[in-house]
């Protein structure tokens, strides 16, 4: 009678572990970016370290600033560079891409693993099937050092996504629609899993975009069943006991789900779209571990083909990996969106985290596919950014004002 | 003095993302809570307490928000609850976090903590707050003043 986190936690705690039980469990990858590295790095040092339990385990990415924007970040980047050369850990410089998009990619995550990375993001790898959750440089550092993290095994709130899905309404819809249920901080401490006839049809990289968004909700993961999970290994599948304990059950219909869009300052002010349409923006942004996918780039395409953006808007393009830049040059699809207005930026993290690349004026607002739209997020606090499906954003661009046509 | 906010403080606001990539640690403190109280930087006093609301801390990993709280002066974070990893990250940095829920501190309250048991005095409202409990192996943490020097005395987590 275990939930797939109880099940995932307790092969890695060597015994049966249960909701609420503290536990140390061994960990099969971890991950820093520019943000968290250097500080991680850091406190391995305060704590002694001198070599990693297992490099080959630990991928760095340059993804949150980057390129540098400065001489200050370029020295933190130069540190972190010096430290994985010395280290041999695996690094993922500029333009590579998010860190989050490429562990998926580059095949550093397995379904039933447990994943520790220093970005609160790391629940995107919940869509494998496995355990991942975020944390901050100094937990990162012990684990580097020690293999191993202690956690509170937490209680799961089990969502059911059932009905059909409604044309148009895609992943990024369906995970806003729980948010405006829980709120942003109603899975606190707790992992999210995903079930439904629904969500068992989605791709991975749907997938990827809702699990992403747990950690919106304050959830510690965001784990999918494996049911319709389609990948290029043999892989065994985690599933919860037909008897397994969850603190809450959540079923949403979604048959007559409207596109949502979160109004600022917060993921989870929610609301259907009708709400928000007419509101003029200067700024649309597509990219990002939530949705800067290739799926996300050819849903842009498909509305913006032979199309021009409004005058009045700038549309910035940040791919989440150099993989999906190259695949969306081999296709077509850089080149349509570029036709219609687009700027493409480095593979990366781009403009949401506020850091370089594509800060708002003052009064600006910004349609933004990312996950985030606390105050200042992307660089100023007197813009405001409204969170939507790539799909919305672009339609967006082409009118000038938050549109769903 | 004690700084109130209310619910919700998210780190983006403790400290914005184009501050946090540095080493230079004194410069996040410059910067602390800028888009929420501009006026804190200026007023806060070492030994000072933050209180805020429901979910203190949402939204990024980044523990340069409660290293920013601590260069700052901030002795201690009271909240009604907080978020996952800021939570983590305050204790792991040697930042005492208090959880005390439906607390109805407000500015201009003096208050008095005594981490030895969790309690806080409320002197102008003459009551007394207590913290829930927190698991042994963070307050053993917090007690070496961080992770790192925790994990130089145990070599290991001891539960």
């Amino acid at each position: 009678m275990q939930t797939i986190t109880e099940k995932i936690l307790s092969t890695h705690a060597g015994k049966k572990v249960y909701a609420g039980e503290l536990a140390v469990v061994t960990v099969d990858g971890i991950m820093a970016s520019d943000t968290t590295a250097p500080y991680a790095i850091k406190a391995f040092e305060e704590m002694g370290g001198a070599k990693l339990w297992d490099a080959e385990k630990c991928t760095f990415v340059i993804d949150h600033a980057s390129p540098a924007p400065n001489e200050r970040i370029a020295n933190l980047h130069k540190f972190m560079r010096d430290f994985a050369f010395a280290q041999n850990i695996r690094l993922f410089d500029i333009g590579e891409g998010i860190c989050h998009q490429l562990i998926i990619e580059k095949d550093l995550v397995r379904p039933g693993q447990v994943f520790i990375g220093a970005d609160s993001h790391t629940c995107t790898y919940g869509s494998l099937n496995a355990f991942a959750t975020g944390v901050g440089s100094s937990d990162l550092a012990a684990v580097m050092l020690t293999g191993k993290i202690w956690l509170k095994v937490p209680d799961t709130i089990k969502v059911i996504y059932k009905g059909i899905l409604p044309k148009n309404i895609v992943a990024k819809d369906l995970i806003l629609a729980l948010e405006k249920i829980l709120g942003i901080d109603g899975a606190t401490y707790q992992t999210i899993e995903f079930h439904g006839e629904v969500v068992e049809k989605l791709s991975l990289a749907s997938r990827m975009t809702m699990a992403n968004m747990a950690i919106e909700m304050g959830a510690k993961a965001g784990i999918f069943t494996p049911i319709g999970l389609q990948l290029p290994y043999e892989w065994t599948p985690t599933f919860a006991d037909e008897d397994a304990k969850y603190i809450r059950t959540i079923e949403i219909d979604v048959s007559n789900l409207n596109s949502q869009i979160a109004f600022p300052n917060s993921p989870d002010n929610v609301h259907d779209i009708q709400k928000a349409l007419g509101t003029p923006v200067q700024y649309a942004f597509i990219g990002t571990c939530t949705n800067g996918r290739l799926d996300d780039l050819h849903e842009v395409a498909d509305i913006l083909r032979n199309k021009k953006i409004a005058q009045t808007v700038r549309l910035l393009i940040a791919p989440a990996s150099k993989q999906v830049f190259i695949d969306a040059m081999n296709d077509g699809t850089a080149q349509i969106l570029m036709q219609a207005g687009a700027t493409f930026l480095p593979s990366g993290c781009g403009p949401c985290v506020g850091s370089h690349l594509g800060v708002p004026g003052d009064g600006e607002t910004v349609i933004s596919a990312g996950n985030r739209n606390f105050k200042g997020r992307m660089g100023n606090p007197n813009a405001q950014v409204y969170l939507s499906s790539p799909s919305i954003v672009a339609k967006s661009a082409l009118k000038g004002v938050i549109s769903d046509e | 003095m004690t700084f109130v906010y209310g619910d919700n403080i998210d780190t983006d606001r403790i400290i914005a993302g184009k501050y946090t990539k540095t080493l230079d640690m004194n410069t996040l403190a410059e910067h602390v809570l800028e888009d929420l109280d501009p006026s804190f930087k200026t007023k806060v006093k070492q030994g000072d307490y933050l209180v805020g609301g429901e979910n203190f801390g949402c939204g990024s990993s980044r523990e340069q928000a409660p290293i920013a709280l601590k260069l700052s002066g901030v002795s201690v974070v009271i909240a009604s609850s907080f978020a996952r990893i800021f939570f983590r990250n305050s204790i792991n940095i040697g930042l005492p976090v208090l959880e005390i829920k439906n607390h109805d501190i407000e500015s201009g309250d003096e208050i008095n903590v005594d981490l030895s048991n969790g309690e806080v005095k409320n002197l102008t409202k003459n009551k007394s707050y207590f913290s829930a409990p927190m698991p042994k192996v963070m307050i053993d943490i917090l007690s070496e003043g961080g992770l790192a020097n925790y994990l130089k005395k145990y070599g290991d987590y001891q539960l």
